[in-house]
């Protein structure tokens, strides 16, 4: 028994069998590719919460006064309370359809990490939800009173903002996806969650506005983002696994 | 060596039986602490030197808001436990402390809007702690809608684990940044900042925190007890532990044994939850249910 | 007593104040139980109700080879 022999034999079928026949990298994004192609042929689906942010925004002045001075004061509130509003909208798109089409169970059994792959999906969901959001902002921040040299302290506290939104509402969309009578759970268990990003973005949007250095809270919004990149989807995955059970 | 006892805790019978024998000592003695620190703080407790005998509300107010955030940390760990040695009975303990914790809440905001009134002059000013309990009390709902969403017992418990986890690290950052939101508006407004520095204060206090501590173990084993007889749907161990003989799923027909004519006995008076009333007594395996 | 039951005034806190502690906690005790009555009666009529379980397969002789 030569062993050069013996052991090519014994190493061919085996690495014909297990090699998988996409990389993790490459399953991630043949993930995100194909989220985004679904999203942009549903163009209507996923702009949807960017028009309601932009509902949500224009109801504050109305229910007050128009008067630019004081919906300056109440421009942090009404952009942070529309943003969640609207990433909490926007949550449904991201395992609904996916879950009833069967393509989760598949993600889940293609034996690659689920927890990247789900990262993957809630990545696209960010840059389809959240990011519109952080465009739109300065243009209803203007709207709202905002003086233009606040516009970049907003924006930063938006995208850091919408960032851990979108993670965090991943993993009330995972845990509320295998219950039937769902309602406004998900709000009710993603909103406190979301109180501290609430706090410190609508901060560093009243020191952005008022001209003050918004270091502070954006440094705070940016670990929130950190701590939500990190340990979120392994969160979502063990909620989205409960969930496809 | 030292795992033993935890995974003997573990196992639903010896866990439903340790309990019961437990329950009586926990509630008896949070009973009698009870009595003496409400006496000890109505009446031996001096008047507080500016807050007069208003301050008195701390005998519930402060256990109440220890508790509360307290029991969520025992959901979340037990939660925990359930998840990652596949539990049962962590997951029964979990399932029983969400309404006892969001009791707790309940009462610590009440009770910390009756103090403020007459602190402030308004029954909330939106005051970090007050605050904090409230958005705490959101997260005891939540966790138990989330549970009532699920028809099945396994699916609600590894769910509403997974959500305890997420919350229990949410909890200090939460807190954290209330506290930093209040502290830019308001100064501090921390209630009972003085007050507490003498002993005929905080030894009833104490007593009172010792008592609510017994209180809600007391309580928990109870609760436990049932939601374990929920998990453990066809376990032989059931039928001994109910008072009845060891109950042979394999016969044929169902069983007809002395345990048939007591469907429902009423629980015997005293006694936390020992149903193994009257009918089962004369019967030698009822002593060790 | 009349000075115990006043509370140097604040009796309008103070007592609703213990009172929603003690009722709630009262409530939490009648719960407890009950739910543990529950789970035992419905356990109860589960065993009473058992169903045999199935019998293992039987061999039939001559189906064998």
């Amino acid at each position: 028994m030569m062993v050069d022999g013996g052991k090519s034999e014994r190493v061919a079928p085996q690495a014909a069998a297990s090699e998988p026949p996409l990389s993790l990298l490459g399953a991630a994004f043949a993930v995100m590719q194909r989220d985004l192609r679904l999203a942009l042929r549903r163009s209507g689906d996923t702009l949807q919460p960017l028009g309601f942010f932009v509902i949500v925004t224009t109801l504050f002045p109305l229910a007050l006064q128009p008067e630019l001075a004081l919906l300056r004061s109440i421009a942090p509130a009404a952009l942070w309370v529309g943003a969640l509003l609207a990433a909490l909208l926007a949550l449904d798109l991201l395992f609904r359809e996916d879950a009833q089409d069967g393509t989760l169970e598949q993600l889940a059994l293609c034996g690659l990490p689920f927890t990247a792959l789900l990262a993957a999906k809630t990545a696209v969901h960010w840059l389809l939800t959240g990011l519109p959001l952080v465009v739109i902002a300065p243009l209803i921040a203007t709207a709202l009173g905002a003086p233009a040299a606040a516009m970049p302290g907003i924006v930063a506290a938006l995208l850091l903002g919408t960032v851990a939104l979108s993670l965090l509402g991943a993993v009330g969309a995972g845990l509320t996806m295998g219950m039937k009578r769902n309602g406004s759970l998900m709000a009710l268990l993603v909103l406190p969650l979301a109180v501290p990003v609430l706090i410190f973005g609508a901060r560093a949007t009243a020191l952005a506005i008022a001209g003050e250095p918004t270091a502070a809270p954006l440094y705070l919004l940016g670990a929130m983002a950190v701590l939500a990149i990190t340990l979120a989807p392994w969160a979502v995955a063990a909620a989205v696994r409960i969930g496809l059970e | 060596m030292g795992w033993v006892w935890f995974h003997r805790f573990g196992s639903p019978p010896y866990f439903y039986r340790l309990s019961k024998r437990m329950v009586p000592w926990f509630a008896w003695s949070a009973l009698v602490l009870c009595v003496v620190g409400l006496i000890d703080g109505l009446v031996f407790a001096p008047p507080d030197f500016r807050q007069g005998d208003g301050y008195r509300i701390i005998f519930v107010h402060v256990p109440a808001a220890l508790l509360s955030l307290q029991v969520y940390v025992v959901m979340a760990a037990s939660a925990a436990i359930g998840l990652i040695w596949r539990m049962k009975v962590a997951h029964a303990v979990a399932a029983s402390c969400a309404t006892l914790g969001a009791s707790f809440t309940v009462v610590a905001l009440g009770t910390g809007m009756l103090w403020g009134k007459p602190m402030w002059g308004t029954y909330w000013a939106w005051d970090p702690r007050l605050t904090s309990e409230l958005l705490l009390l959101f997260l005891y709902l939540g966790y138990m809608g989330l549970r009532s969403g699920f028809d099945d017992t396994a699916r609600a418990d590894r769910a509403s684990a997974v959500l305890a986890i997420v919350g229990v690290v949410n909890v200090p950052i939460i807190h954290y940044s209330v506290v930093w939101w209040n502290s830019l508006h308001q100064g501090s407004t921390l209630i009972g900042a003085g007050g507490v520095a003498v002993p005929s204060m905080w030894v009833p206090l104490v007593i009172m925190i010792a008592a609510f501590e017994l209180y809600f173990i007391a309580l928990l084993l109870i609760r436990t007890r049932g939601e374990i007889l929920r998990r453990e749907r066809n376990a032989h161990w059931i039928g001994e532990a109910l008072g009845g003989p060891p109950v042979d799923f394999s016969q044929s027909g169902p069983p007809a044994s002395p345990a048939s004519p007591s469907v429902a006995p009423p629980p015997a008076l005293g006694s936390y939850g020992g149903a193994s009333g009257h009918p089962a007594a004369q019967h030698p395996a009822a002593q060790r249910g | 007593m009349i000075h115990f039951l006043q509370m140097g005034g604040y009796a309008t806190y103070i007592w609703p104040a213990f009172a929603l502690a003690f009722i709630v906690m009262g409530l939490n005790i009648v719960w407890a139980r009950r739910s543990l009555h529950m789970a035992q009666t419905e356990a109860r009529r589960r065993m009473l109700s058992a169903r045999p379980r199935p019998q293992p397969p039987r061999d039939f002789p001559g189906l064998r080879p």
